[in-house]
């Protein structure tokens, strides 16, 4: 069956520790300059109702359960987005005392979108190619529900 | 006969004509906001998503109370197109109203709570002013049937204007339009998150969507009795309607309940109650 997820990807946005520089990217894409609602993407803010996690920052000690807790929250199938030099790495804060580093530290990141910040365009494009994994994503689970039975 | 090759009509095609009516509204907002926005097939392929995704429930029951507000949805609107009685068919939509909310409570996470309540006091709001609008039907045509109703000979606009435009006005609410889209709207809350519909996600979710297409096209349809005599007009001036109520939509902010429940009883008193004061004179 032909997969909608393309045509709707519904978008949770979260600011780890963030500058907010990325964050601003991110909402740019929005604006009438961009406007990522004609590919049907919405900001949805509500994990239960989106198919992509947007990450901007670095995972701290404070945020960690926040991050794990949404991410848990979405249903599947989903992908994350890594966005800005600091989601991919943790970036200038890497060596602080309480960074653990990008969120691929505590959760699966599809795609990683560098940058500081990252520019609404990539975002798009990181968007965009976490859309064609996510085909992959699903056609594996359908494969692995297929090995059990 | 007829009246079951309309319901038939209705429950075919209303998800149709609702889901493309949406993807309209959603275009025509972009439009007023300077952006190209989604295709108006958008709600179609929202909808087609939400039912490939997984679903996760806080309580399982909470399903069970949204397949009833959906059930009931379409059996108001059934009721309505076969040309049943107006006072069960407001009746069947409050009760559907109901369905909805306890869904809403049974997700028991603050954000839908909150929304919860305030979709209550949203039916508050807009349940005198609809009322009102019935008896005045009756006023004017001596029946409650929907069907005989249609059958009346002038349209029923002539007599009920003031309870046309309280009507249009507690409308806002019903489409769950700004500046009174308190429990949920489109938009994402930023206070609310996504008020009572936060805690259904994938098929629940989109059950809820294909009942609100339902529910709009029989709003459309409560409209259109108005202006019943001339059908054609009466379509131009139900979308017309609908195209005010996108204008409303973008050209206000949210306003806090306690307006909303007081403006729309307000409303109900001056224009549904003068209106019907005015019947008797005459």
């Amino acid at each position: 069956m032909k997969s909608f997820i393309k045509k709707s990807p519904w978008i949770i946005h979260y600011d780890g520790s963030s500058c907010n520089g990325c964050d601003i990217e991110v909402l740019a894409a929005l604006t009438p300059m961009y406007d990522i609602e004609r590919f049907g993407i919405i900001n949805t803010g509500n994990p239960k109702h989106a198919d992509i996690f947007l990450i901007t920052g670095a995972v701290n000690e404070q945020n960690k359960e926040v991050i794990l807790n949404i991410y848990e929250q979405m249903p599947n199938p989903k992908i994350v987005v890594a966005v800005g030099i600091c989601a991919c790495s943790g970036g200038i804060f890497k060596d602080c005392y309480n960074i653990i580093g990008g969120p691929d530290k505590i959760i699966p990141v599809d795609v990683y979108v560098p940058g500081c910040a990252a520019r609404p365009e990539a975002i798009i494009d990181g968007v965009v190619k976490g859309l064609s994994l996510l085909d992959e994503k699903i056609a594996k689970s359908k494969a692995k529900s297929k090995a059990k039975i | 006969m007829l009246s079951l090759i309309s319901v038939a009509c209705y429950l075919v095609f209303a998800p149709f004509l609702g889901g493309l009516l949406s993807g309209i509204d959603r275009k025509i907002t972009a439009r007023m906001q300077g952006r190209v926005g989604p295709s108006v097939f958008q709600s179609f392929y929202d909808v087609a998503k939400l039912l490939q995704k997984e679903s996760l429930v806080v309580r399982r029951s909470q399903t069970i109370y949204i397949l009833f507000f959906f059930i009931f949805i379409i059996f108001t609107g059934a009721l309505f197109f076969a040309g049943g009685d107006l006072l069960l068919v407001i009746f069947s939509l409050t009760l559907a109203g109901i369905f909805f909310v306890l869904g809403g409570f049974k997700a028991s996470s603050p954000y839908s709570y909150v929304g919860a309540m305030r979709e209550l006091i949203q039916m508050m709001a807009y349940e005198p002013m609809v009322l009102i609008a019935a008896v005045g039907v009756y006023l004017v045509t001596g029946t409650f049937y929907v069907k005989q109703i249609m059958a009346f000979n002038l349209p029923l606009i002539i007599f009920l204007p003031a309870i046309f435009l309280g009507l249009v006005y507690v409308f806002t609410i019903k489409l769950r339009k700004s500046p009174f889209d308190l429990s949920t709207s489109h938009h994402g809350h930023q206070e609310l998150v996504k008020g009572i519909t936060t805690e259904f996600s994938g098929p629940a979710l989109a059950l809820i969507e294909i009942a609100h297409w339902y529910e709009n096209i029989f709003l459309l349809g409560l409209i259109f009795l108005f202006f019943a005599s001339n059908p054609i007009l009466g379509i131009i001036l139900a979308l017309a309607v609908y195209f005010f109520e996108i204008v409303i939509d973008n050209s206000f902010a949210r306003m806090k309940w306690q307006f909303t429940l007081a403006s729309s009883w307000l409303v109900a008193i001056i224009l549904g109650c003068g209106n019907l004061f005015l019947l008797f004179l005459i």
